[in-house]
């Protein structure tokens, strides 16, 4: 009994932690998103542009999310969030945290947006959502939003 | 063979006629003028200002949280370079019934809350932005009145810091401006930033 008691104790305070578990953010400016850009794995990375106050980005973002279960093996998805720092904490996190983002994470935090904008494709204006699809023999840049079908689709001709 | 070169080519127009009408306007492009409502009720036209060396036009509104990063600096434009021949024309180019936040009344408010100096116009039927090319708040297009009319000078943004107004390195449309007004070239004429994609 005392030990149900302690196992129940310790199974409500798992709980609760595992409910809170800090989200750790990785934030970098362009410097250190770029490698992010140019990985050298036999993957094929899928890096998303979004951030949590852009609503086209928030409603795609699950399709990223199945897209990176279904594809486990083959695939890396990568979100970059251009969220603002001073809603890390209000905005980003508990998003985070309320959709169990299963993804990586990264943040950019580069005002100086002119300077890296074109170093992640030339065709990009600075609207948000985009992505950028690429492995070692194939790159595309994509100025537009997905269905999960679309980006399937798109995933399987790299 | 005839017919097939002519579905050919009537291919080739309606495939790629939308690509170019998608660019908008690039620099040394002669501006569209347009009659747009403004909060206080009045159209409001580019031919109006008839003294107007040119005009600052933003696309810009009261949701993004870029655009109301630059809210202040954009009214500090107006006061600064209204004065001196270039004012600040704003235009809200989102759909209101996807942003209710942006509507007329919400900009109305808003520009009383801040203070605007400058017309804050609506695209109520989105037809003025694309033929800008505009796809994003805040988009700044520098016109510069000529014989011709209003030709783009500068696409892009106001700054290189949308964070804080003080660390700002380098005024895009300061830069533009000032040398436009004393007839000198200037270097850059466009510039990118992440901006909200325009709401349709």
């Amino acid at each position: 009994m005392k030990y149900l008691v302690l196992l129940l104790i310790f199974l409500n305070l798992s709980c609760k932690s595992d409910k809170k578990a800090p989200v750790i953010l990785e934030v970098h400016d362009f410097a250190g998103v770029a490698p992010y850009l140019e990985l050298e794995g036999s993957k094929t990375y899928v890096v998303n542009f979004w951030a949590t106050w852009c609503a086209p980005c928030v409603k795609e973002l699950p399709h990223f999310e199945t897209l990176q279960a279904n594809y486990k093996d083959s695939v890396e998805v990568i979100l970059v969030s251009l969220d603002f720092p001073h809603q890390y904490e209000t905005k980003l996190k508990p998003f985070i945290q309320k959709h169990h983002l299963k993804s990586k994470v990264v943040v950019l935090d580069d005002p100086d947006m002119n300077s890296w904008i074109p170093k992640v494709n030339p065709q990009w204006d600075g609207a948000i959502p985009v992505t950028l699809i690429y492995n070692k023999s194939k790159r595309m840049f994509y100025s537009r939003t997905f269905t999960y079908q679309e980006l399937e689709t798109e995933l399987k001709t790299f | 063979m005839k017919t097939i070169f002519s579905l050919f080519l009537l291919f080739s127009t309606v495939a790629f006629s939308p690509i170019i009408h998608d660019k908008g306007y690039d620099i040394g492009d002669v501006a569209t003028d347009f009659k747009l409502e403004n909060i206080d009720g009045n159209f409001v036209s580019l031919s109006n200002f008839k003294q107007a060396k040119g005009f600052i036009v933003v696309f810009t509104c009261n949701t993004c949280p870029y655009a109301v990063a630059y809210e202040d600096r954009i009214e500090a434009l107006n006061k600064e370079y209204a004065p001196k021949g270039y004012p600040v024309i704003a235009i809200m180019p989102n759909n209101v019934q996807s942003k209710p936040g942006d509507s007329m009344t919400a900009m109305q408010k808003r520009a009383k809350e801040k203070g605007f100096t400058f017309p804050y116009l609506i695209d109520a039927d989105q037809s003025i932005y694309p033929q800008y090319g505009a796809t994003k708040t805040p988009h700044v297009y520098i016109l510069e009145s000529t014989d011709k009319g209003p030709v783009v000078q500068y696409i892009g943004a106001i700054d290189d810091n949308y964070k804080d107004a003080a660390l700002v390195k380098i005024k895009y449309v300061q830069n533009a401006v000032d040398a436009l007004l004393e007839g000198v070239t200037f270097e850059t004429h466009k510039t990118k930033a992440i901006g909200c994609s325009i709401k349709i």
